[in-house]
């Protein structure tokens, strides 16, 4: 039998749109900035951070897809929607392309492992940073403990982001 | 998967320019960045202004999503509730009967307690009350402990206010916009009230611990005065809160500090109450208290416990 998803398969010679094709990743980012919108009046920090988590997916699974600014963009809107001071998810998330970058040239052979070792650092640099900044912008003594649980199932919830993103990427450049 | 080949650019001029000044871009960004975090750290408040755009944005979707969670968040306690439906019953037909001659005395010293003040000549003025909004989004993914009000600068909320429930206390007002405002919650680690204890006016001082708990210092030197289970109140110092409102009761004492629990849980309560400053509903200027003199005494006197 014929894979059905091999039906999607489209005709020969077709595009998909170039909004298609560049806007998709970055709506994705920040619809996973934007689920600070949904009603939950948190007594913690226990949301994970979609938007750094579809951020490390979309960079990881397509390495050509953005320059390294593309950061600061994304990293503003994140700061506006999840109350951490404006510049904290700009300067995070910016550094830590810049530094997938720079694993990238030394490491040769790469797979899912690496991917998620190195998903993991970012998200574990990402929010211990958002910690720092947060105590610095007049946030009081916050304890690192506080984040712990948060970084673990951000991390554990790597792959399925990740896998998510495949399958919109899929859908992405098929027209 | 082999290293990807896209960010060597070879020997293309304009390729390997690009490429540069991305990184340019980047870091001077990255830099920018930092610059504002520095300025925040002067400035809290001071971006509230970018935040402004997309509160208001959000505000329709987040209003819409929690109307329709609304009945879904208490779904656990009607849950319990049908468990032993039929003893509850009966337990609480008992506790009815038992409670209603308590409120028939109660009523009896409500009027008596209205006689004596008329006598004394004391009028009540509680008019702090501002509004009744709803909780309708917060920083779930930030170590910041803050909520989105659906009311704000158009609505009369101001910056500063303290935001309470029936059942206690749940923070005040950090930053407006033209119909959302943040809420700075009681268990923020820069939260800092003024309490004391219900029944021995023992005063303390409690700081959000960022995990839904609190910290709570004794202002006084010496051991921890603190048991678990005391009732913990506002206690108007400083201007903000009003006096005698529920704050949290401790859970835990360890050397000097004790933990509390917040009497009042932001994602369980229906709507909140925006109340006035404690120090600008005594201090207003109301143009018919600025006719009757004697008001204004007899307001402060009102508060006086």
């Amino acid at each position: 039998m014929i894979d059905p998803h091999l039906r999607h398969v489209p005709r020969l010679g077709r595009q998909p749109s170039a909004f298609r094709l560049n806007g998709t990743p970055v709506i994705t980012v920040m619809l996973g900035s934007a689920v600070t919108i949904l009603p939950v009046i948190a007594q913690a920090p226990v949301m994970p951070p979609f938007g750094l988590l579809l951020l490390l997916s979309w960079r990881l699974l397509r390495p050509e897809l953005w320059r390294t600014w593309i950061g600061l963009p994304l990293g503003l809107f994140d700061d506006m929607m999840s109350g951490q001071p404006i510049g904290s998810a700009m300067f995070l998330w910016t550094v830590t392309l810049i530094g997938i970058d720079a694993i990238e040239h030394r490491m040769v052979w790469r797979s899912y492992r690496q991917d998620w070792l190195i998903a993991a650092l970012a998200i574990i640099f990402c929010i211990a940073g958002g910690v720092l900044f947060a105590r610095m912008a007049g946030g009081g003594d916050i304890n690192l403990y506080l984040v712990a649980p948060q970084m673990l199932w951000t991390i554990l919830l790597f792959p399925f982001v990740v896998r998510q993103c495949a399958r919109i990427d899929r859908w992405r450049v098929m027209a | 998967m082999a290293r990807p080949p896209s960010r060597r650019p070879g020997h293309n001029r304009k390729a390997q320019y690009s490429l540069f000044a991305s990184y340019v871009v980047a870091m001077t960004g990255a830099a920018v960045g930092l610059l504002l975090v520095v300025v925040a750290i002067f400035d809290p408040t001071g971006f509230a202004v970018i935040r402004t755009a997309t509160a208001e944005i959000t505000r329709p979707a987040s209003i819409a999503m929690r109307n329709m969670v609304s009945g879904a968040s208490s779904l656990d306690e009607v849950l319990a509730a049908y468990w032993r439906a039929g003893s509850q019953n009966i337990a609480l037909r008992r506790q009815v009967e038992a409670d209603r001659n308590r409120i028939i005395e109660a009523k009896a010293v409500a009027q008596e307690n209205i006689r004596l003040k008329k006598l004394l000549k004391l009028v009540e003025t509680d008019d702090s009350e501002l509004l009744t909004a709803r909780l309708i989004a917060s920083s779930s993914s930030s170590t910041r402990r803050f909520a989105r009000l659906n009311a704000g600068r158009w609505q009369g909320v101001r910056m500063g206010m303290p935001v309470r429930a029936p059942e206690g206390l749940i923070g005040r007002i950090h930053n407006t916009t033209p119909n959302t405002a943040e809420v700075l919650l009681l268990t923020d680690t820069s939260n800092i009230v003024p309490v004391r204890r219900a029944n021995d006016s023992v005063p303390a001082i409690s700081t959000g611990l960022g995990d839904g708990t609190l910290e709570i210092r004794a202002l006084a030197a010496g051991r921890n005065p603190f048991h678990p289970g005391d009732l913990l109140v506002t206690s108007g110092v400083g201007g903000v809160y009003q006096p005698n409102i529920p704050v949290a009761v401790v859970v835990r004492t360890q050397g000097e500090i004790a933990y509390g629990v917040p009497l009042a849980n932001p994602s369980k309560v229906d709507a909140v109450v925006v109340e006035r400053s404690f120090e600008e509903a005594v201090t207003r200027t109301d143009p018919a208290a600025d006719a009757v003199p004697v008001d204004a005494g007899a307001a402060a006197n009102a508060i006086t416990p």
